[in-house]
């Protein structure tokens, strides 16, 4: 017979153990390495590593004039690139003094909202993909393509508009496109809750209630920016705080939408009710859309060369968050210096306490909804380890300790 | 015996998808070709999570510095025999992007490649073309 109540002993303590997440993980459609100490199934400490989509384009871009440079911030990022140029153009416009017409800035908004809408239905699709939700996912992205078509009628392109040009935009609204694009946001905006029932479901909820807390004070001290301060209900919003493009017009179609809980659910559903208010504003801008020209007469390689010596900075609300530009140009067409700050990068610095408690399964889903965008990000910074000492090596040093590695 | 494998194979291409530095333009247009609109799924292909599985391998992105030892690995990882196919025009000739220090494609110069889909980003339609062609091409 066996003897019954002899449990064998267990002597081994689980100490902490590394787990490798990333670069090249199926739950990551973009490169960035978590280093995640766990201890059991808990996760005790998370080292992010990042810099596997540093291209150089800060240093690359003072290389070359201001009409190759908006080429080529916009192509910092695919999903936010209309921000990223409206940015740099502003801070050029402010610079040089040229004012672009109403309707510019009209359609500049325009353009801006339906970016937002199309990047947050992206997120929504990864969220739900993430939570398991594979059939609310290929449904949000059904949705999305819808957006991307009017895209394509009205700048030619679906992910890189090359919209903004300075002083003004390069493409133009016809009344058969006013039609369509209302017709277009009456189905998302159906669709839109839809989605939202469907985010209301048991599954889901199970999976992202109480997940991933952020809390109020911690979100300020960490200066979080964009959707995921908002659903900590931090209550923070360029578009109503400092107005650009035609914001000052909408300050009452649209409001701030905040969420005290903090956790995946609340940012998961600020960026579905954004998509509501971005429906708002669009229908208002076509509603109040000015006559007039689009854009200077000049060609863009003339005013380029008259825009003078000088600096500036200019802030829009990206679909993630507040997006930050440093612009320095040589008064002779080209940059001196470009510095960007983008959302994720602040954004990434609260990686750490939501995941911090968790399970291993739940890494992807918590990482997702903070909506990292990590093409954005990437900086290079020398982390010490010794004395845990940190410092930001510019390019030219790093570009002569690279000549040396290859020298030898 | 062999021509029912390679016959297999062109049913079901199994395809990972590799960024390597890309603005994720071509990244969510790779997966936009999955989802309803123009649906891969129907030539049997399917977005697997490893390189093991996999039989088709999509580059987006010019290499850069930090991802390139990935890259290789990742190709050395998919079994034989393979399809490479580069997206995007970054991924093709690296064009906005050369002269940066931190680049160290394009995709070719470090793997073989066997079908280039150029665009910036390439539409979905444009994707679902190169891979076919490719599998058609080599798997044959």
């Amino acid at each position: 017979m066996i003897e019954r109540g002899i449990e064998k002993e267990v002597e081994v303590e689980y100490t902490r153990l590394r787990i490798h997440f990333g670069p090249v993980h199926p739950a990551l459609k973009e490169p960035v390495s978590l280093r995640v100490f766990v201890k059991g199934e808990e996760v005790v400490d998370v080292d992010i590593v990042l810099g596997h989509v540093h291209r150089g384009i800060e240093s690359l871009a003072e290389g070359r004039n201001l009409a190759q440079a908006l080429y080529l911030v916009e192509r910092i990022c695919g999903i936010c690139s209309h921000s990223h140029t409206t940015c740099f153009t502003q801070a050029l416009e402010e610079i040089s003094g040229i004012k672009p017409s109403e309707r510019a800035l009209y359609l500049r908004t325009l353009i801006f909202e339906m970016e937002r809408i199309h990047s947050h239905l992206l997120l929504l699709g990864i969220m739900a993909y993430e939570v398991g939700f594979d059939t609310l996912f290929m449904f949000t992205w059904h949705v999305r393509e819808r957006i991307l078509d009017l895209f394509e009628k009205i700048t030619g392109n679906r992910i890189h508009h090359a919209m903004n040009t300075i002083g003004g935009v390069r493409w133009d609204l016809t009344p058969e496109m006013v039609k369509e694009l209302d017709a277009c946001l009456g189905e998302i905006e159906k669709s839109i809750k839809y989605i939202h029932d469907a985010f209301m479901d048991k599954t889901v909820e199970k999976r992202t209630y109480g997940l991933g807390v952020l809390d109020h004070s911690r979100a300020i001290k960490l200066c979080v920016v964009g959707p995921t301060a908002r659903g900590s209900g931090v209550n923070i919003d360029v578009r109503r705080d400092h107005p650009y493009a035609a914001y000052n017009d909408m300050k009452e179609v649209f409001s701030v939408i905040l969420r005290k809980d903090g956790d995946v659910y609340a940012r998961t559903e600020v960026r579905l009710l954004e998509i509501l208010e971005s429906i708002n504003i669009i229908r208002m801008v076509l509603d109040r859309l000015p006559e007039g020209s689009i854009r200077p007469e000049e060609n863009i390689f003339r005013l380029m060369r008259k825009i003078q010596e000088g600096e500036a900075v200019s802030l829009v609300e990206a679909p993630r968050g507040e997006l930050l530009y440093f612009v320095k140009t040589d008064g002779k067409g080209g940059l001196r210096r470009l510095k960007v700050r983008t959302p994720t990068f602040s954004n990434l610095a609260c990686l750490k306490h939501v995941l911090v408690g968790h399970e291993i399964a739940d890494i992807p889903v918590i990482v997702a909804s903070i909506d990292p965008c990590l093409s954005c990000t990437n900086r290079v910074t020398i982390i010490n380890r010794e004395n845990g000492e940190l410092n930001v090596v510019g390019m030219d040093t790093l570009r002569r300790r690279v000549r040396k590695k290859w020298m030898q | 015996m062999f021509r029912v494998i390679s016959r297999g194979r062109i049913k079901s291409p199994w395809i990972f998808h590799l960024n390597t530095g890309s603005c994720n333009g071509c990244d969510i247009e790779v997966v936009a070709a999955f989802t309803p609109r123009y649906d891969l799924e129907r030539f049997g292909c399917l977005l697997v999570g490893s390189p093991r599985h996999a039989d088709v391998l999509l580059v987006t992105g010019p290499v850069t510095r930090q991802m390139l030892p990935r890259l290789i690995r990742v190709y050395e990882q998919i079994p034989e025999p393979k399809v490479v196919v580069a997206v995007g025009t970054c991924a093709s000739s690296g064009s906005p992007f050369l002269g940066s220090e931190m680049i160290e494609g394009p995709a070719d110069r470090i793997i073989p490649v066997d079908a280039y889909v150029v665009g910036c980003p390439p539409r979905p339609e444009a994707i679902v073309k190169g891979v076919v062609m490719a599998v058609m091409s080599k798997f044959r």
